[in-house]
């Protein structure tokens, strides 16, 4: 069975005497009854998806909108030609959450993490470590483990729908697996991973789905960058020895609490925040006047 | 859910509802059809109706009626591969009631005549459940080893059904029984422990009384 709380984890991981990771892989063998070799195979196949759909990224490439695409190719530009003010890793880090949810949006190939929409911030993490760390395939496969397992704790006992509980669901979900993800690959102990985890998920508690037309880009794309930076923030804290004063658990409740009490035009309707600005309701008229994409 | 529902799936984007779980119900559509789509009129409901040419929902759907899945990078380029095929296709909104948001019914011709009217609903994380077959209403996600079994609506279907899987082994962990009272037909629909070969729905749908058989392993999608 799949656990139900980050403590559960915890426990398992004492009685057995495993890591974090490896608590949540095998209970993925016993939940769809695979092997260790098939699991650990499939998880590569998705690491080896992510690192793809980075090196695909096309710049010229418009999203059906046509308001999206080349930021990353920007972002990647001012880098190189300065030291950015959140410094060089960072400076990737955002390029790389860029690039991932640009491509999505161009209906490219990209692996949800949880979803689609917030696809960027766990490779924006993973790829810029694992290439400036030198790190082995193994430790960033592990720290996969380590993001799903917290994810699949969030889907459980909160939502990573923005639908059901707004983008605090989608990209503050994918920022605690991201920011669990950065302690594991450092090496951290499995309670800093629940509360870099935490402190990620409060940080953008509240955070609502208000994407303009509907669609997945505005402001979608950018909050993936918020994503993948709070997560290193929040991991940095955890890596120091900084707790969440509230248990993760509890802060994932609450999370579902803010969700719950959130407005319907500010999951994912498209009524709602930026969408209902005046230029967002233009954006959202000026699209549907467009013969491509009338709904007619 | 397991941890591959969260880090996946490998999807062509923007959204895992609207376009991977669009993509799914084509080739889901596809499959049951068991036979190369040549018409296709498809209607779409609620937010698939509204936000679904954004999403690239038809050109997913589309693809996923020529078998292509939801990690075909093909799947924006849908509509002109389906005019090469000789695949003819239309959409048009619709409003159902009380369907899920994310709702597509489609009305299928295959080449060699088959026909086939499929309602799903596309549920989130690119998860799909179907809820109507050729007006039969039912409900499965195909999330287990699956097989779906059209037969006529008498006694001795249903154990034959049983007593093959048995033989060859095969749990059944949940079993649905639907039929529609006007035409002597029903449906059943089985979720197994264990994958179901060919073999054995190839000779499952020559046993007498049942019309068509069709399995999905769940790894297929």
């Amino acid at each position: 069975m799949a656990f139900s709380s980050l403590e559960e984890i915890m426990e398992y991981m004492e009685k057995h005497h495993v890591h974090f990771w490896e608590a949540v892989l095998e209970d993925d063998l016993a939940q769809r009854d695979v092997t260790r070799e098939a699991s650990m195979e499939q998880m590569r196949y998705t690491w080896d998806a992510m690192l793809q759909a980075s090196a695909d990224y096309e710049p010229e490439r418009k999203s059906a909108s046509a308001l999206a695409g080349g930021q990353g190719k920007q972002m990647e530009t001012y880098c190189t030609s300065r030291t950015p003010l959140c410094g060089e890793f960072m400076g990737r880090v955002m390029t790389e959450a860029l690039k991932t949810a640009e491509s999505n949006a161009c209906m490219k190939r990209i692996v949800a993490a949880p979803t689609a929409g917030a696809s960027g911030v766990l490779p924006a993490v993973l790829i810029p470590y694992y290439e400036t760390h030198a790190s082995q395939d193994e430790t960033v496969l592990e720290a996969m483990y380590t993001a799903a397992g917290i994810g699949q704790v969030i889907a459980l006992r909160a939502s990573i729908s923005g639908a059901q509980g707004g983008c605090q669901a989608e990209i503050g979900s994918a920022s605690a697996m991201a920011a669990g993800a950065l302690v594991s690959l450092e090496g951290g102990s499995g309670k800093q991973i629940i509360h870099a985890a935490a402190m990620a998920l409060k940080n953008l508690m509240g955070l609502v789905c208000d994407p303009v037309a509907g669609l997945v880009e505005i402001p979608c794309i950018k909050r993936n960058v918020i994503g993948a930076v709070n997560a290193l923030s929040s991991a940095d804290m955890a890596l120091a020895g900084i707790e969440s004063r509230i248990p993760p658990d509890q802060v994932i409740d609450a999370m579902k609490a803010v969700g719950d009490k959130m407005d319907t035009s500010l999951r994912e309707t498209g009524m709602g925040g930026l969408a209902a600005t005046p230029v967002g309701i233009e954006i959202m008229k000026q699209l549907k006047n467009h013969p491509s994409f009338g709904n007619s | 859910m397991h941890i591959f529902d969260i880090l996946g799936p490998v999807m062509t984007g923007p959204s895992s509802s609207h376009t991977a779980g669009a993509a799914r119900i084509g080739y889901v559509s596809y499959r049951l059809l068991d036979d190369m789509p040549a018409e296709a009129d498809i209607y779409l409901h609620g937010s698939f109706a509204t936000t679904g040419t954004g999403h690239g929902t038809d050109r997913a759907l589309i693809a996923g009626l020529m078998g292509m899945k939801p990690d075909d990078t093909r799947i924006p380029d849908s509509f002109a591969i389906a005019r090469e095929r000789g695949l003819s296709f239309s959409f048009s909104t619709i409003e159902i009631n009380d369907a899920h948001p994310n709702t597509a019914l489609l009305r299928l011709v295959g080449k060699s005549g088959k026909k086939l009217e499929v309602q799903a609903a596309s549920i989130g994380g690119g998860r799909i459940r179907i809820q109507k077959l050729d007006g039969v209403d039912l409900n499965f996600s195909l999330e287990k080893p699956t097989l779906i079994v059209h037969n006529m609506d008498k006694p001795g279907c249903v154990a034959a059904v049983a007593g093959l899987l048995s033989d060859k082994k095969i749990n059944i962990a949940s079993m649905q029984l639907y039929r529609d009272g006007k035409h002597g037909r029903a449906v059943m629909v089985l979720e197994t422990d264990q994958f179901i070969s060919p073999e054995a729905a190839e000779f499952l749908s020559h046993t007498e009384g049942i019309l068509k058989v069709t399995y999905f392993n769940s790894e297929e999608i």
